[in-house]
């Protein structure tokens, strides 16, 4: 386009078709290339998948960084100067921190709570202490020529190197199923241990920062420590019922629920940090706070949202930072002292180990599982040092004399670290045969007898009146039901949420057979058809099996502590936890169907109607001739609907006057469950591969059945003269004699525990 | 130590302690919270044990409070039911839950668990015929969840099933087509729960410090 205009600019004749800006666009432009190159080295790792499994993803990553710093050692170009001390404590820090924190299993956590805090807090000021105080006489030692380093500056470095980075101690955990405790141990102390740090960090800059030091200001500083830590956690409970609040009220705008999560967490992070109070246990204590209430309230596509976003840029944090790392030990200039250094590496093994020794022996006793020897050593060992550690390092103030060397010192600890323990903890662990979680506890009856422990013990407590942490979590729970869910939670009502998990199963069912029926509902199936369905094989409900299992825990879980787990208790930490998630995205999209349903007002009464005829008996069922006649009028018992569905899965044993179940939602839920399950096993069957579509038939009877309940019960007589040549459908009155048919045919070939 | 008002023997403590390890304090203790309890007289019934305030919302209570009066579990072989227990039979159901000592032999752990499991059976098996039959064990799931009333008794009665064929499958393994499944016995049950740590998860912390003032 030429110019038309004179030409103000006398160096320029014509305005060129294309321009290239760079400087404007710098800046992003670089840090979305760091960030691309970062994530090109994470897929790159996991071509390979053996490799991830050998090494630790922070050495890879590191190694990374370390070629492409070579790369730019080698043409002169020196690295973008992104990582300064804001940069890393206003973006970088609370990601990492709300990841950890957001992803904490809580009851684990809970129960391992003052475990966790006392290494936490105590372990980091015994390594931090020793340390440095071992630092300073080695300072004054003169061959090493580090006189000039004074306490406080030891101090302040042996802070940042107690800093400890649990991840890729954690994923090895994962990979060889440590024990829940000592993962939970690791998880907690890592998180609290950087907030520590944190906080040691600020007390001993600002302490080196002043010349003269009197004890006065020891002492004040030691009350600012608490009061640092406490406010922090007040903050962050204080943001957590805020943001609880508030997404009672965001029924209608979805959209920006994930964006009240975040902003009231970092507004947590953020409000600490003006007070200069501990704002990783804001953010921390914000985000376990929140979490439960939250994930009440929000929608399923808001949880994954959210989810996934802390996941993900909290996992794009770190790697930044360690890749930076590898960058930064090429490029920069280092001041390498051999005896400070590895006098550094030295005290930071010894002392950790020490810690660990020391402070395991003092807490075991108040521990229900003590910590035995192997689970120290893979405490002690795991302490890799990380990303925090760097990243304080680097943004230490330049009023520091030694920077370069404390630097370089980091580096050296964490590089030692990562690699050399990093890759051989795996070997060891494995080695030592550390004490491993029992994953095939998964069964209900240990559920459900761990519940009855629980119960048993709180019972007997109560009774002989001593008491431990049941009681508290008994009264916190009554708490939390009566007062604290009825502010915060939009739709309180705490027992619908297991009895529409069932519905859902129900309808899920009842979706399966939909699609197998070629989506005529209303239709009457056939004698015919219902024949030929038999014929073939229905689909493989394996998948289902252990949702139910699981969703039965769930439900004793859920029930007996009313504690609602949504997150798995191992949390894989560069992974998101996937199992319970698709199976509620499954759940909730069959909610929304089933809502549908009903405004659409099925007549399923026909359908009800036919498909009973074809309840015969199945085969081999010779238990139940002669039941006398169910009584479907039998007022307002929801139960009773269910009974006739599945004589042959349904305990033949009748409670007479049961009350209606629920205040007026007839509920089957289990039949569901059962449903399911017994379609696995009938489908592992090739002969009874008929009975798993009736099964489904009946599901689908049944969903329409309640719906239509109160058509049918003027249809209960009809029924039941209807129903009086098929002697399976009743079911008998002597109530002890017949024992459950599930259990008394056991040719169904009952599944293993899963 | 409070006043009672009749101070029992210190030998009485040793056999008892002896029997059922706890310590002497220990014993004063629960003798103590005995007392207060059972209103100062010499035996317990079910109503004092049902007055206890924090046990009402507790939903096996009637399962504990019962095992405090079934024989089988006084260790002396008997069966049934008693209307009263004195103190030697409180402290020997309150041993039930003691903690394991550190360094006991494997044996004597083992022990330990088949008596915690079997108290545990105990609750079960209300009808003493030695066998968790289906009804009982519905019985308990159904009070674990009867704190959330909305369930009702056809969740229960579905997971009861559905363990119940767990047991099944794992104890007796592939039955034939006429069998019937009566019921766990104690050594289904020891199997079905051989991976729970049993003795670290059932025990109370019985501590040396009298709390009885703080009791209601």
């Amino acid at each position: 386009m030429e110019e038309t205009n004179p030409d103000p600019n006398p160096g320029e004749s014509t305005q060129a078709v294309f321009t290239l800006n760079y400087p404007r666009i710098q800046i992003p432009f670089e840090i979305t290339l760091w960030v691309l190159l970062a994530s090109f080295a994470k897929i790159g790792f996991h071509i390979y998948h053996k490799i991830t499994i050998w090494v630790p993803e922070s050495c890879l990553l590191i190694s990374i960084g370390l070629i492409v710093g070579g790369i730019m050692h080698s043409v002169h170009e020196k690295p973008p100067a992104v990582l300064t001390s804001n940069v890393f404590f206003l973006y970088m820090l609370p990601s990492i921190v709300l990841d950890s924190g957001y992803f904490m299993p809580t009851r684990p956590f809970f129960e391992n709570f003052g475990t966790v805090l006392w290494f936490a807090i105590v372990g980091t000021l015994w390594n931090s202490i020793g340390i440095g105080i071992s630092l300073f006489a080695i300072c004054q030692i003169e061959a090493f020529g580090v006189q000039d380093i004074n306490l406080e500056e030891n101090l302040l470095f042996a802070s940042i190197i107690s800093a400890v980075e649990p991840v890729a101690v954690l994923t090895v955990f994962e990979d060889i199923s440590v024990h829940e405790h000592l993962y939970i141990v690791v998880f907690g102390e890592c998180l609290f241990n950087d907030a520590v740090t944190v906080v040691l960090y600020n007390l001993f800059n600002h302490v080196a920062a002043i010349e003269v030091v009197e004890a006065g200001d020891v002492f004040l500083d030691i009350g600012w420590f608490f009061v640092v830590g406490l406010g922090g956690t007040f903050f962050g409970i204080l943001f957590g019922f805020v943001a609880a609040f508030t997404t009672r009220f965001t029924g209608k705008v979805r959209e920006i629920e994930p964006l009240i999560i975040f902003l009231y967490s970092y507004l947590a992070y953020l409000i600490a940090e003006l007070f200069t109070i501990s704002s990783i246990m804001a953010i921390v204590t914000c985000a376990l706070t929140m979490k439960y209430y939250v994930e009440e309230n929000v929608s399923q596509p808001s949880c994954t949202t959210i989810r996934h976003v802390i996941k993900m840029v909290g996992s794009v944090s770190e790697t930044l930072i360690f890749f930076f790392l590898g960058v930064v030990t090429i490029t920069t200039e280092h001041e390498w002292n051999w005896g400070y250094i590895l006098f550094t590496l030295l005290f930071a093994l010894i002392w950790r180990g020490l810690g660990i020794l020391v402070l395991t022996q003092i807490i075991n006793p108040f521990r229900t599982i003590p910590l035995n020897f192997k689970d120290q050593f893979g405490l002690a060992y795991g302490g890799l040092r990380g990303a925090v550690s760097f990243a304080l390092a680097f943004t230490l103030p330049d009023s520091i004399g030694r920077k370069k060397l404390f630097i370089t010192g980091t580096i050296a600890v964490i590089i030692f670290t990562v690699f050399i323990q990093g890759i051989t903890i795996r070997p060891l662990l494995k080695l030592m045969n550390v004490r491993k979680t029992n994953r095939n506890l998964e069964t209900i009856n240990v559920e459900i007898h761990k519940r009855l422990m629980e119960h048993t013990v709180a019972g007997i407590e109560d009774l002989c009146g001593q008491w431990s942490h049941y009681y508290w979590k008994d009264k916190f729970m009554k708490f939390n039901n009566r007062i604290i869910r009825k502010i915060l939670v939009r739709d309180n009502r705490p027992e619908s949420s297991i009895v529409a998990l069932y519905k859902k199963l129900e309808l899920q069912n009842a979706m399966e057979i939909l699609d197998q029926m070629s989506g005529d509902i209303s239709a009457a199936p056939s004698l015919i058809s219902l024949h030929e369905d038999r014929k073939n094989s229905p689909k493989p409900r394996k998948k289902f099996l252990s949702s139910d299992v699981a969703n039965m825990h769930e439900l004793l879980s859920k029930n007996m502590y009313k504690i609602r787990q949504r997150t798995l208790s191992y949390t894989n930490k560069h992974a998101l936890p996937n199992d319970i998630t698709a199976r509620e995205i499954l759940m909730r999209r069959h909610t929304s169907l089933r809502r549908s349903f009903r405004a659409g007002s099925l007549h399923g009464t026909n359908a009800a109607k036919m498909s009973q005829k074809y309840f015969s008996l199945p085969m081999r069922q010779s238990l139940h001739s002669g039941f006398p006649s169910r009584r479907l009028g039998h007022t307002g018992d929801g139960d009773t609907e269910s009974e006739i569905d599945y004589p042959s899965n349904r305990p033949t044993i009748r409670h007479p006057h049961r009350p209606s179940s629920t205040a007026g939602m007839p509920l089957r839920p289990l039949d569901t469950l059962k449903n399911a399950a017994s379609s696995v096993n009938t489908v592992n069957e090739q002969n009874n591969v008929q009975r798993g579509n009736r099964r489904s038939h009946l599901s689908s009877r049944r969903t329409f059945r309640f719906r239509n309940y109160s058509d049918e019960d003027s249809e209960g007589e009809d029924q039941k003269s209807r129903s009086s040549p098929h002697a399976w459908v009743q079911e008998p009155q002597n109530s002890s004699e017949v024992q459950h048919p599930l259990i008394g045919r056991p040719h169904w070939l009952p599944q293993k525990p899963q | 130590m409070g006043s009672f008002q009749s101070l029992p023997d210190d030998h009485q403590y040793r056999t008892l302690s002896q029997k059922t390890g706890f310590s002497l304090d220990q014993i004063a203790i629960l003798h103590n919270r005995f007392k207060q309890l059972s209103q100062n007289e010499e035996t317990l019934r079910r109503d004092d044990l049902k007055t206890i305030q924090d046990l009402e919302s507790n939903p096996i209570r009637s399962e504990i409070i019962e095992a405090f009066f079934d024989r089988r579990n006084f260790q002396k072989d008997g069966v049934g039911s008693v209307e009263e227990i004195g103190f030697e039979e409180f402290l020997t159901i309150m041993s039930y839950f003691r903690a394991p000592p550190h360094h006991i032999t494997e044996e004597q752990r083992e022990e330990m668990r088949r008596a915690k499991l079997r108290f545990l059976f105990n609750m079960h098996d209300t009808d003493n015929d030695g066998t968790i039959t289906l009804e009982e064990y519905r019985h308990v799931v159904e009070e674990l969840l009867s704190r959330s009333g909305a369930l009702g008794r056809e969740t229960a009665k579905g997971i009861a099933d559905a363990a119940m064929l767990e047991v099944a499958s794992i104890s007796v393994g592939h039955m034939a087509p006429d069998e019937f499944y009566e019921g766990i016995t104690f050594e289904h049950f020891l199997k079905i729960l051989k991976g729970i740590e049993i003795e670290t998860r059932m025990h109370i912390r019985f501590l040396n410090m009298d709390t009885t003032v703080l009791c209601k």
